[in-house]
């Protein structure tokens, strides 16, 4: 590809950092493409929202509803927005390599803005690769994108605002729910009160989880905390979910059960672009490192949302404005002055969002036994390597997830370990003894996500480069 | 496994073709919504041991929902919006080699 630049901004992803990152550029008067996979803008947190009904929307609530002006907004602002369209490669030079209806093209920008948002933790559970286990999120995705829910009985089992938000909006469409099950430990209840005066600098997240809470007991659904050894029964599909709750075995029969043990950077741009990533040892997860406008160790290339630390949907807002108005500075359309002017609301309403988080990530912390799969539980559903092979490579001498990827094929299929990243990362730290920092994670290669070879064909015309050693 | 609920809206309904059988769907459905609406519980079997498997994620992360559709194999259902007529067999096993022309 040419040195010629194509815009001024590129952003990647329209969920409400994205959006608000591409509007935030285009009104500063900045050349701004926007590209996201999905055929319509909003993210996850607010698929669909532009074209659902008041029915739906109701059932969904103000805080879903909160997405319909910024994808109005987004749509009359000067950016240009490509829906259906997925990045398979950046290159260091942060030359865009995507496809859009089964052709590739190329984009180029000075700065780029990841806005690729978050992934479910995995929860690797016996069972957990049967047909009707989901992540919670997967059937709110349902809700919001079809109006669908499960027709039969459902479980909730893990921990998190999501799994309490996702029951009761299934309960309010009609769903049944035969149980919800809690596993975060005791302690975490008690290690989360230190960070409760923080909390109640937001206070309408708390009055949120209380009216979950209580709306989800007045429903009289069966409530089961501190909930170990999960295991899920069935053959073909799944049947049932057993576990141990307060000194008892239950079981609960269910064909759905949906599991959710909080959400997770999703760092596949970032590690492809071999960024400096932390261990972050509050959220159990990799987070790129950035700095205060989302600005990561490449030059340009910035992170904003979710996926740089887990803080939600209005705190994903203000960043995506933010790493914009950085972008623009950077490029000289702003000075210093009115870089810090135009972004002082946002950072304002940043801190305030933020200060929920200490509360939250304690209080959801996973429970230890997520992360320590038993020898026989399939950690990469891809490539079906269990727990205990990749306990074996680590007695074998394997030092890392690339090691076992190598040696096992762990976390090379095609969701390119998305799923069992996280999980292997810390079953190989526990496994040799180190901090999960210096175990790394798998090496990312394009393309992001499989692409068939006769996409790359529109592309020969282009001079194309090859991505990072 | 899944079912509609009433959205206070009325939705075109449209035709495809599952493994032979026609399937009702509606408009702006994803391809992996509308199996789980038409009952499909087994959405493919797995390559390294034919394991029985269905969406994780509906949102392109996990890869489970793969199915072959038109011809093309290895679709992610829940990327993909269904159309009439759409024709869709589920995967039992590994990709087949394809023909060249």
């Amino acid at each position: 590809m040419s040195e010629a630049f194509t815009h001024d901004l590129i952003v990647i992803g329209a969920g409400p950092a994205g959006m608000s990152a591409a509007i935030t550029a285009a009104s500063i008067g900045m050349k701004t493409a926007l590209l996201d996979e999905q055929p319509r803008a909003g993210g996850q947190i607010y698929r669909n929202v532009s074209e659902v009904g008041p029915k739906i929307g109701a059932l969904l609530g103000q805080d879903y509803l909160h997405g319909r002006p910024l994808v109005d907004k987004l749509s009359r602002s000067a950016a240009e927005v490509r829906h259906g369209v997925l990045v398979w490669d950046v290159n260091r030079d942060l030359a865009i390599t995507a496809m859009q209806e089964g052709r590739s093209f190329q984009l180029r920008a000075p700065q780029l803005i990841a806005a690729t948002g978050a992934l479910e933790r995995a929860s690797p559970i016996p069972g957990w690769t049967l047909p009707g286990v989901m992540n919670a999120g997967a059937a709110q995705i349902a809700l919001k994108s079809s109006a669908s829910i499960p027709a039969g009985p459902i479980v909730l089992a893990g921990g998190g605002p999501l799994l309490l938000l996702v029951a009761c909006q299934l309960l309010d469409a009609g769903a049944t729910i035969a149980g919800i099950v809690e596993t975060a430990p005791r302690a975490n209840r008690w290690a989360a009160i230190r960070h409760l005066p923080a909390a109640l600098g937001a206070p309408s997240y708390l009055v949120k989880g209380l009216k979950m809470v209580r709306r989800l007991r007045a429903a009289g659904i069966p409530w089961f905390t501190q909930a170990t050894e999960l295991v899920i029964e069935g053959r073909e599909c799944a049947q049932a979910l057993r576990f141990h709750s307060a000194g008892r075995e239950c079981r609960l029969e269910a064909g759905i059960v949906l599991l959710h043990h909080g959400v997770i950077p999703n760092t596949q741009l970032s590690r492809l672009l071999r960024t400096e990533h932390v261990w972050d040892t509050k959220q159990l997860a990799w987070a790129p490192r950035v700095d205060g406008w989302g600005q990561t160790s490449l030059s340009g290339f910035r992170i904003a949302g979710d996926g740089a630390s887990i803080a939600g949907a209005l705190a994903a807002e203000n960043s995506g404005a933010i790493a914009a108005i950085g972008a623009a500075f950077a490029l000289g359309h702003l000075d210093s002055v009115e870089r810090d002017q135009r972004s002082s609301a946002a950072r304002r309403d940043l801190a305030r969002q933020l200060s929920i988080r200490p509360f939250l990530d304690t209080l959801y912390r996973p429970p230890e036994w997520i992360n320590k799969p038993a020898d026989a539980t399939v950690v990469c559903r891809c490539e079906e390597v269990t727990a205990g092979r990749v306990r074996e490579m680590a007695r074998l001498g394997c030092q890392g997830p690339n090691q076992t990827k190598f040696l096992s094929r762990c976390g090379m299929g095609p969701c390119q370990g998305r799923i069992c990243g996280g999980v292997v990362t810390q079953v190989l730290a526990e496994a040799l003894g180190k901090p999960p920092a210096e175990i790394g994670s798998y090496r990312i290669r394009a393309p992001l996500k499989p692409i068939p070879m006769e996409s790359l064909a529109a592309l020969s015309h282009t001079q194309f480069k090859g991505n990072n050693p | 496994m899944f079912k509609a609920i009433d959205t206070g809206k009325q939705r075109k309904v449209i035709t495809l073709r599952v493994e032979g059988h026609d399937v009702c769907a509606y408009e702006g459905d994803t391809l992996a919504i509308a199996l789980l609406n038409a009952d499909v519980v087994v959405f493919r079997r797995t390559p390294v041991s034919g394991q029985s498997r269905a969406p994780l994620c509906l949102m392109g992360i996990c890869f489970d929902c793969l199915v072959e559709v038109d011809g093309r194999q290895n679709v992610q259902a829940c990327m993909l919006e269904v159309q009439p007529g759409m024709q869709v067999c589920l995967q039992k096993g590994a990709r087949r080699p394809e023909e060249v022309a």
